[in-house]
């Protein structure tokens, strides 16, 4: 710890920081714009200027930038000397000399640094006479509007989209009071991570288009804190709603998870919630392929209470994508063993695989900010800005760690980014990649391996063997493979952190059990490794503790004539198996009720349908990648006949004399059951405070204190202020009457702090700068590692992949707009999602004239699909790719054989 | 000749010496004699000698040379680059040495990177001076055919690189971190020190970046030694300085004199004093960002500590004449104009402070004053000062500026005033 004085008091910080954070550590309010936590100092703007003193006798002093000095021990500081004040005072006045004075008809208004800044420090009257500058703006894509006059030129825009991200396509252009920050030309940001802009920008140049179209003020805006839906990170987001529509999501903090930042993904495609493909209504078919129609609620309860009569064998398929609550409530309902985990054969064996893996082998898993911190990294099978996006900017600032060291030893403090950056240049800790194909963070890379599965799997037990040689040995690689695989376990062996990333992507257990091997190994070494699995979906850890079987078995369970009535909970089957053998489950059951938010295929056959809220409507748990088990609330009541999908199970029981419907009042009395009935997952119950919390005697309002129109909103068709709807699962009112103060952490609805109106309240909510949030990060992990002497080793080495004449593996690629369920509803995912086709070799259709985007035949498990070739020159030979999961392609199981235009079949090698 | 060591082969009229003839009057002996030196040898040399950085800022060259890393352990490569990006208003001493002698910086290059021990050595050259550019590819081709760079320079086991970059053009690149990130294809910002370039410079290795006359004294320096050096000034400092005088003199030009000449002598023999018909009224005696010294200060000796004593810079040392018939706001909102110009646009108070600046003076010049600008500007003299600005240009840039405002503050309000502007 170090003492430093500020206007002459002291005060106890830690050390190896700069002024400016140890001061907003502190409570202080030090105005500042360049400097970003998580991207540190530069010392650009001269916003967060103060007076340091040499010492007790100097009283003169000399202006510093606080970002730019470090809290060293005995450092005397004023922030409150007038000098200091009125240097920035001018810093703010120099910003607004061309400032648009456009803040009534501006995106950011009422959630602004700048304003807040401008307040801060009373800078009030215009001196400046002259014109102000303007700029031309770009069209960036369907997610970021960009008004560049606004633009104070902190620079945050360009160090968070080139250094902290890697991308390429933003950057500040020409000079002077002419700087431009901008594409090279009009067009889409090609960064998966554009969509941060909108919260780093401290004004309004970079803002939310997809706001825009169903704009809000902040102020106006109804949040509860959430989760993310659309991947297995469980990245903390703040969805916003007015009106009964989502109007955005923004970034909750959470240091161990996504800390600011979200992806595109996670941040745009929220949209789906306010799309047309929402069931709004009870809807029931009279008979197989006729259209349903419309019922009443009480109407589609009777006629489900004679569905499950006494007797009936009724099943329940599960989903990755539904809540902890909503699957044990079916499987309450259908009992645990006619209850289904909703996951295909393959993937409930992968996560059945990984959760074994996390819990009886020694390795921890990896939060995301132990991802960061990170210095040598080894990923196998999966494509990661893909599948989990916020593991790839993770990833990128792991290869950072290492050089990082050198920097430390030349003296260089960290938060001096600058200086950092300038000593550091290209230089990169080691990261491996071995995947099918090239991946958008290999540029990173120290080692890149392209390979078939298997191959990638005995890549990574040859690491393993490498690691102890006790392991299974793996023969026949080439010597540069072999070559490979020593230096990557040298760089993990010579690693204090090193850390092993894999996933379900490759769909291979092979691919899982040598990521795991290695990590063993080396735990065995007494390092400290750890794994990190990419998985398909929010909760697809989730359902590994609930349990159940896969869908397959339930398939055969209807094969068999087992099963009467089936209830698939928020779940597309026909992304999961093979339609054909689905349209004969469909044949077999009589009766299928699907409860679900969004219309997919399946509801497209069932019997009854029943609309569920989405994530933005209902309150639940979720457990992540890492095993983390986290709380989303509801942020709005939906209108019209939907509920809650464990209420609709809730329902179904009443309706059916199930007395355990009587029990369950809460959320928090499902909970209770659920924990009850599966132990692991004992500390759901701790997440967050109960439904009954109050802060004196209060909830936790939802709306903020400027919420306007209350009396105003249902004035068109009620005169009277309707009592607002009470919330009986979470502490929260659906209306701005509430404690307005500190919450629990679980509880915080936003980042709002007197003062503070925009998203950079969050220092007030921290504990320490970058640090958790007061009263901790949210969440918890259920899953830790075994205390074990000698892991479980996997013993069974695949064999090596053989290219097959005629023949060509077919696996599967991934896209972050497009392969995920629910965010390609949304206009703007759905507006860069690709199209379905077929990624092949160019060399291996050499001689044959085949050109990209011609349309190829592709026969795969008997069946053929008329796909356009898309070259990927790094994919090896005899391996294509098909994309998983986009809008018009049909789910195919992967990998396996396929034969591409048979009838000139030698084209394949 | 050894009073003017600089410019002893510089002749107006005449192309610079082939390396042939260069080796003929004394060239590349400083080489040779260095390259038996051992390099902390040459360091201490020059630490001697006393010479100090003449790009402007006066720094001790040995000084900044230690505190590079040495010794077989420290990182590899290192680097030394010339800064031959001279664009100060009213400067152009280098230029009379980079296209008057080019193998005279060529020597300086290889003895000073020899003195750290560099691997590869740049000269960073103004893209405007097409000539020096032209003449330093061709003595820089001469001196690698005859090894004096290139591997195992005259069979020793130091080996150099040299490699002539010619800018893009900005003013900035002219302070030594923004150079270095020119180098390295970023943005012309400056960086921040510490951590300094010795240290990590160029490609975060260990730099040293010297001024095109700092260099070109360093031969003569390793010739001759330090003593002597340090008996060619006149003041403290060593050596001799190229001094220039522009303005509405008889005779503007640059010449080689004692350290320590003072401003009258400059003007009055060496610039045949001011052209019949205008007066005296000031001098900026280092280029563009330096103070007005007045009449009073005409006996200051043009050294780094007597010229600040009088409360401006020497700067480069070359100095611009303000007459009685120029109007003095009028010259200033040029100079302002093109520090604005030329800011990066990294830093707040300098890159909105100054065009706010260039506006109010224009607008003064124009006619067009208000009551309260003088006060603007003034205010701004103080919060673009030292410190407050990520660099030392937005200072540099207020110098005039401050100074105008205490010598002529008269013609700044008799402008709003009047609202016109009387030199007109």
């Amino acid at each position: 710890m170090a003492t430093i004085f500020i206007d002459n008091k002291p005060y106890e910080v830690k050390e190896g920081q700069d002024l400016l954070q140890a001061c907003l550590s502190l409570g202080f309010n030090v105005p500042y714009f360049c400097w970003h936590p998580a991207m540190h100092s530069v010392g650009a703007c001269r916003q967060c200027a103060v007076k340091q003193y040499k010492d007790e006798a100097d009283t003169r002093g000399k202006i510093v930038m606080s970002c730019m000095t470090p809290a060293a021990d005995g450092t005397r500081i004023s922030i409150d000397d007038p000098e200091a004040k009125a240097f920035r005072k001018g810093v703010i006045e120099w910003l607004m000399l061309n400032h648009p004075h456009d803040c009534p008809v501006c995106d950011e208004g009422g959630e602004c640094h700048l304003q807040d800044m401008t307040v801060m420090t009373g800078h009030s009257y215009r001196r400046y006479r002259f014109k102000k500058r303007t700029y031309r703006n770009q069209y960036l894509g369907p997610f970021v509007n960009h008004e560049m006059d606004r633009c104070i030129q902190c620079y945050r825009c360009v160090r968070f989209y080139r250094d902290y991200a890697g991308g390429r396509d933003l950057n500040v252009f020409a000079s002077h009071d002419h700087v431009y920050f901008g594409r090279h030309e009009d067009g889409i940001l090609q960064s998966e991570f554009s969509g941060n802009l909108v919260e780093v920008c401290p004004t309004g140049v970079f803002t939310d288009k997809t706001l825009k179209k169903h704009y809000t003020r902040k102020w106006d805006l109804q949040t509860a804190p959430s989760v993310c839906v659309h991947c297995s990170l469980g990245c903390n987001t703040i969805p916003g709603e007015r009106y009964g529509k989502l109007r955005r999501v923004s970034d909750r903090y959470n240091s161990e998870v996504n800390g600011y930042f979200l992806c595109d993904r996670g941040r745009f495609g929220y949209e789906f919630v306010n799309s047309g493909r929402r069931i709004p209504q009870v809807l029931v078919r009279p008979e197989r392929n006729v259209d349903a129609i419309p019922v009443s609620r009480e109407e589609v309860l009777e006629h489900i209470s004679g569905v499950l009569h006494f007797g009936a064998r009724v099943i329940g398929i599960g989903s990755p994508r539904a809540s902890l609550e909503a699957n044990f409530a079916l499987r309450s309902l259908v009992g645990p063993e006619n209850y289904y985990s909703g996951m295909s054969e393959k993937e409930h064996a992968l996560i059945s695989s990984i959760i074994k893996i996390l819990e009886k082998g020694p390795a921890r898993s990896a939060s995301l900010n132990d991802v960061m911190k990170s210095d040598a990294v080894f990923v196998l099978g999966e494509d990661v800005l893909n599948t989990a996006p916020m593991l790839g900017l993770a990833l990128r600032q792991s290869v950072r760690q290492r050089p990082m060291e050198a920097e430390r030893r030349l003296k260089i403090p960290d938060w001096h980014d600058a200086a950092v950056r300038a000593a550091m240049q290209s230089e990169r800790g080691p990261l491996f990649i071995a995947t099918p194909a090239g991946t958008g963070i290999d540029d990173i890379a120290a080692g890149t391996f392209r390979g078939a599965p298997d191959d990638i799997a005995r890549l990574g037990f040859a690491v393993a063997h490498e690691l102890n040689n006790e392991l299974p040995e793996v023969t026949g690689l080439s010597s540069k493979v072999h070559g490979l695989a020593k230096r990557i376990a040298d760089e993990l062996r010579n690693a204090g952190r090193p850390l092993i990333v894999s996933g379900t992507g490759c769909l291979s257990e092979a691919v899982i059990h040598a990521a795991a091997n290695i990590a063993w190994a080396l735990c065995e070494k007494g390092r400290k490794a750890q794994l990190c699995f990419a998985m398909p979906e929010c909760n697809s850890v989730g359902l590994g503790f609930i349990g159940g079987s896969s869908i397959g078995m339930a398939l055969k369970a209807a094969d068999e004539g087992r099963v009467d009535a089936a209830i698939v909970l928020e779940n597309d089957l026909y992304r999961r198996v093979d339609a054909a053998q689905l349209d004969r489950f469909f044949d077999k059951v009589k009766n299928v009720i699907v409860i679900d938010h969004v219309f997919t295929k399946t509801s497209a056959k069932a019997d009854v349908i029943l609309p569920a809220g989405s994530f933005a409507e209902t309150t639940g748990t979720v457990i992540n990648n890492e095993g983390r088990a986290q709380r989303f609330y509801q942020v709005f009541i939906p209108g019209l006949d939907i509920q809650e999908s464990r209420q609709w199970l809730r329902d179904m029981m009443a309706a059916s004399h199930i007395p355990l419907a009587g029990q369950w009042k809460t959320l928090d009395d499902i909970t209770a059951a659920m924990t009850e009935a599966i132990p692991s997952l004992k500390q759901v119950r701790e997440i967050a405070p109960g439904a009954t919390y109050r802060e004196t005697g209060m909830r936790v309002p939802r709306q903020p204190h400027r919420y306007s129109g209350r009396t105003a909103m249902f004035s068109h068709f009620l005169v009277h202020e309707p009592k607002p709807p009470e919330d009986t699962d979470a502490p929260f009112s659906f209306s701005m009457e509430g404690y307005e103060g500190r919450h629990p952490s679980p509880l915080i609805p936003r980042f709002w702090s007197p003062g503070w109106n925009s998203v950079q309240a969050v220092n007030k909510f921290q504990r320490e700068i970058n640090g958790p949030l007061r009263g901790g990060d949210t969440g918890k992990r259920l899953i830790e590692p075994g205390d074990i002497e000698r892991p479980a080793y996997f013993t069974v080495v695949p064999a090596a992949f053989n290219v097959h004449d005629n023949e060509i593996l077919v696996v599967p690629l991934y896209h972050i707009f497009g392969s995920e369920e629910l965010s390609v509803i949304s206009p703007g995912v759905a507006e860069l999602s690709s199209k379905p086709y077929l990624a092949l070799n160019p060399r291996g259709l050499k001689g044959t004239g085949t050109k990209e985007g011609e349309e190829i035949k592709l026969i795969l498990n008997g069946r053929t699909y008329n796909l356009p070739v898309k070259f990927m020159s790094d994919l090896p030979d005899g391996v294509a790719g098909l994309p998983f999961g986009l809008p018009g392609s049909q789910w195919v199981e992967l990998p396996a054989w396929g034969r591409v235009n048979p009838e000139n079949a030698d084209i394949v090698q | 000749m050894k009073k003017k060591p600089l410019t002893k082969n510089i002749r107006p009229g005449r192309g610079p010496l082939t390396l042939k003839e260069y080796e003929k009057s004394g060239g590349y002996q400083a080489v040779r004699k260095a390259l038996k030196m051992t390099p902390q040898q040459v360091q201490e040399e020059v630490k001697a000698s006393n010479l100090r950085g003449r790009g402007g800022a006066g720094f001790p060259t040995g000084m900044k040379w230690s505190f590079v890393p040495m010794g077989d352990d420290a990182p590899r490569p290192k680097y030394f680059l010339v800064n031959a990006d001279e664009m100060e208003p009213g400067a152009f001493k280098d230029r009379l040495l980079l296209e008057g002698d080019p193998h005279q910086v060529i020597e300086g290059a290889i003895v000073s990177s020899y003195a750290i021990q560099a691997d590869i050595a740049y000269i960073f050259l103004r893209w405007a001076y097409k000539l020096a550019e032209e003449r330093l590819a061709r003595a820089i081709a001469e001196a690698y055919a005859e090894n004096y760079l290139g591997k195992n320079i005259m069979g020793s086991d130091y080996s150099l690189e040299l490699y002539l970059h010619v800018s893009a053009g900005r003013y900035i690149c002219g302070e030594e971190t923004a150079l270095l990130n020119a180098m390295e294809g970023r943005r012309a910002i400056p960086r921040t020190k510490p951590p300094f370039p010795q240290v990590c410079g160029l490609w975060g290795k260990p730099s040293v970046v010297n001024n095109t006359e700092t260099v070109c004294n360093v031969p003569h320096i390793i010739s001759n030694g330090a003593e002597w050096f340090k008996g060619l000034g006149r003041s403290g400092d060593g050596g001799t300085k190229i001094y220039g005088v522009s303005g509405r003199v008889n005779r503007p030009g640059a010449w080689e004199l004692p350290m320590g000449t003072t401003i009258r002598e400059l003007l009055e023999e060496h610039a045949g004093g001011m052209i019949d018909g205008y007066k005296f009224r000031g001098v900026m005696p280092g280029g563009g960002s330096t103070d007005f010294l007045v009449g009073e200060h005409l006996d200051v000796k043009m050294d780094f500590d007597s010229v600040q004593k009088a409360g401006s810079r020497m700067g480069t040392g070359t100095m611009i004449v303000l007459d009685d018939k120029t109007c003095p706001v009028g010259m200033v909102h040029n100079l302002e104009e093109f520090f604005a110009r030329e800011s990066c646009g990294w830093c707040t108070p300098c890159r909105e402070g100054l065009p706010w600046l260039a506006k109010i003076l224009r607008a003064i010049e124009e006619g067009k004053g208000e009551a309260g600008d003088i006060e603007i500007l003034k205010e701004h003299t103080k919060l673009l000062g030292p410190g407050n600005t990520f660099c030392a240009h937005a200072p540099g840039a207020v110098e005039p500026l401050q100074s105008a405002l205490k010598y002529f503050r008269e013609d700044f309000e008799r402008h709003i005033r009047e609202k016109r502007c009387s030199y007109k």
